[in-house]
């Protein structure tokens, strides 16, 4: 089961040609991606050779889905180009669209949230500026590494891939379900809520782990949603808690405005629905490992 | 980017939103001129982002060009909530204000949209009105791919009861407002007070602008507008090198990659600091995935720099990174410093896991750094390297 992405996912990269979109498709196939092609208007009709697996390139994201019965999209496409890019996704009505890319103008996410949206969100997006998600054993689509940790029964949902990868590392020999890095940009398409949604409903996960940081309510809204609608067992991290006010801490959305967006205020809300939040990355595992082993 | 006032003003301008004229201006002795060219009269305005200028003294009346060189000569190097002015703005006066409104486009994340604000009640700071008085404050969410028509800004205006004689005036501004939200690709446009004047003009008394540096790229114009002169020394030196630094006022230097895990490491740096004297982090440095050796020596370069800094927590977890790289972007930022006969005092604690852990901890290892030590958890790292600041 899993969510979001198994086995069974025939997965496409839009922006595979070029280096970063090569680097991570070689990634992705040698963790068993089910890679179908790629997509690039001016390589159409040729194909790349990665480590031995041709890989066709097609024109478009529609034309990609006609010929392989791709499901999923990676998107490894610069930032000025982003917004065209999702847009033909969402037009191909591809069901899952990872965008990996950093550093995309607000104006832009907004608008293709907008207009996904509109089309009524055929189109689950995950990102953008985020690792992209894995489900060991089964499929990665994204940028985390594959060799980190093994399947498992933890569900992980996360704003940020570093601390996706330290907490997947922190509990590698129990292993993951899947592992979802929703990114941390002011404007996101899956959020921590979405994915608490999929994992209370998935039967492969028996935990959940969350990692919010500083900037914007998704955090308090999540725990909102958790005490109403999780029966699982959720654990919390929250980073940022010395963070100052008004400083943009690397992520876009990273921003302490006032009092709202502060990661007390995050912590507070989690814990009163009833989560249990670790000071530190290796305490939260630590939660973790106490609750699964009852 | 948070710009000032009278930057906001010029690209209001720009986009045909009604301002008063104005000019900016560093020494007393342009005051006279700039009045002068006004007509012999003007408000002398303290340049500085931050609320609350007028009540700190920083914008005051000027009857003669006298009178705002005198004006300039105060609130020049004025402090106003720790920001020193270093400009002001010579504007020309209002005419009488008959009313004063409230507008503003920004976005709500909480819907993931963009949302107008316009109120009736201006010229306060609009926190109070929204906390106060909610009903006197309009929130209309705008689609981003609509945008806002002279029928959508009537909408607005509808709802914030604006009154009818002003009614189609404010909407047109609410469309050039707009046009300046999505043209210069704003975070937020405001402008507060937007007020009605005694001939029956409406106009943009005074603003605030935020525009996306995500958007750099298709926004050249704005490498204009960067305030050199704010940033902390240490923050453009790493701007120059293309790294993510934000100066804390702690003593313990951090670097690491990702900008959670940076962000997480200053909080476990803190804790740890509690047993020892209270020292915290001294900055954010996030030398991001897949960074070169190249970019940790840059980055260890910057934070040795800091005279603040008593000791070095870096703390990578390889994903893309790989610890090779880093280990060796240590041992050559050090080579480095050495070979420029920068004398390295200050002790660094590293923590390798992930991508080629191993082989970065063998690197440091051969290396043998006496400056240099390694601690494998970063829970134990963070509080070594809070015992060593400590202790100096």
């Amino acid at each position: 089961m899993a969510i979001f992405l198994n086995k069974d996912s025939k997965v496409i990269v839009q922006g595979m040609t070029g280096a970063t979109g090569m680097k991570h498709t070689k990634l992705m196939l040698a963790d068993g991606t089910n890679i179908v092609g790629g997509v690039n208007p001016r390589k159409a009709g040729t194909s790349v050779d990665i480590d031995g697996t041709e890989i066709p390139v097609f024109g478009t994201v529609a034309e990609a889905m006609e010929k392989t019965g791709a499901n999923v999209s990676v998107l490894f496409v610069p930032p000025a180009f982003a917004k065209a890019a999702v847009v033909e996704a969402i037009d191909a009505e591809i069901p899952l669209a990872v965008v990996i890319t950093e550093g995309i103008a607000v104006h832009d996410s907004a608008a293709f949230w907008a207009y996904a949206k509109a089309k009524g969100n055929k189109t689950r997006i995950i990102g953008p500026n985020c690792p992209g998600l894995i489900t060991p054993g089964q499929s990665n689509a994204g940028i985390i590494p594959g060799d980190i940790t093994k399947p498992g029964r933890i569900g992980l949902v996360s704003k940020s891939g570093t601390l996706t990868y330290q907490m997947m590392y922190e509990l590698r020999d129990i292993g993951f379900s899947s592992a979802v890095g929703i990114g941390g940009d002011p404007v996101i398409g899956t959020t921590h809520i979405d994915a608490l949604a999929a994992f209370e409903a998935d039967p492969d996960t028996d935990l959940i782990v969350m990692i919010g940081e500083i900037g914007g309510d998704a955090e308090e809204r999540a725990a909102d949603f958790i005490k109403a609608n999780v029966t699982k067992p959720v654990v919390g991290y929250v980073a940022g808690f010395t963070a100052p006010e008004g400083k943009t801490m690397g992520h876009a959305g990273a921003i302490v405005s006032g009092s709202s967006g502060t990661a007390a205020a995050k912590k507070e809300a989690l814990e009163a629905a009833g989560v249990k939040v670790g000071k530190t990355p290796t305490e939260t595992a630590k939660l973790a490992r106490e609750l699964l082993a009852g | 980017m948070d710009l000032f006032e009278y930057q906001a003003r010029d690209l209001f301008a720009k986009h045909g939103v009604p301002v008063l004229a104005g000019e900016v201006i560093d020494t007393p002795e342009a005051a006279r001129e700039a009045t002068e060219r006004l007509g012999g009269k003007s408000v002398v305005k303290a340049q500085v982002k931050v609320g609350g200028r007028g009540k700190a003294g920083g914008v005051k009346l000027a009857a003669t060009p006298d009178e705002a060189v005198a004006r300039a000569t105060d609130i020049l190097g004025m402090d106003i909530k720790g920001h020193t002015v270093h400009k002001v703005m010579i504007a020309e006066t209002a005419p009488e204000i008959a009313e004063e409104y409230y507008v503003s486009y920004l976005l709500d994340r909480t819907n993931r949209t963009f949302l107008a604000m316009a109120s009736v009640q201006g010229g306060v700071e609009i926190e109070v009105v929204a906390e106060e008085n909610p009903d006197a404050l309009a929130k209309v969410p705008v689609d981003a791919n609509e945008g806002v028509s002279i029928e959508k800004a009537r909408e607005i205006v509808a709802q914030a009861k604006f009154p009818a004689e002003v009614a189609e005036q404010v909407a047109e501004i609410l469309v050039t407002l707009w046009d300046t939200f999505i043209k210069e690709d704003a975070l937020l446009v405001e402008v507060n007070p937007l007020a009605k004047v005694a001939d029956g003009r409406v106009i943009a008394l005074d603003g605030k602008v935020s525009l996306d540096e995500n958007a750099e790229f298709r926004q050249p114009e704005h490498e204009a507008l960067i305030d050199h002169a704010a940033a902390n020394p240490l923050e453009a030196a790493a701007k120059a090198k293309n790294l993510n630094y934000v100066k804390l006022d702690g003593e313990v230097g951090i670097i690491g990659n990702g900008a959670g895990l940076v962000m997480s490491t200053l909080d476990v740096v803190a804790y740890a600091g509690e047993n020892h004297g209270g020292v915290k982090p001294a900055n954010f440095l996030d030398i991001g995935g897949g960074a070169s050796a190249a970019v940790m020596a840059n980055g260890l370069e910057i934070i040795l720099g800091d005279p603040d800094v008593k000791s070095v927590f870096v703390n990578v977890f390889g994903g893309i990174t790989a610890c090779d790289e880093v280990a060796n972007g240590i041992v050559q930022a050090l080579q480095l410093l050495a070979d420029k006969g920068e004398e390295v005092t200050k002790p660094l604690v590293v923590r390798l896991d992930g991508n080629n852990a191993e082989l970065g901890r063998r690197i440091l290892s051969d290396a043998n750094h006496p400056l240099v030590q390694r601690v494998d958890t970063m829970d134990g790292a963070a509080d070594k390297a809070a015992e060593l600041a400590a202790a100096k």
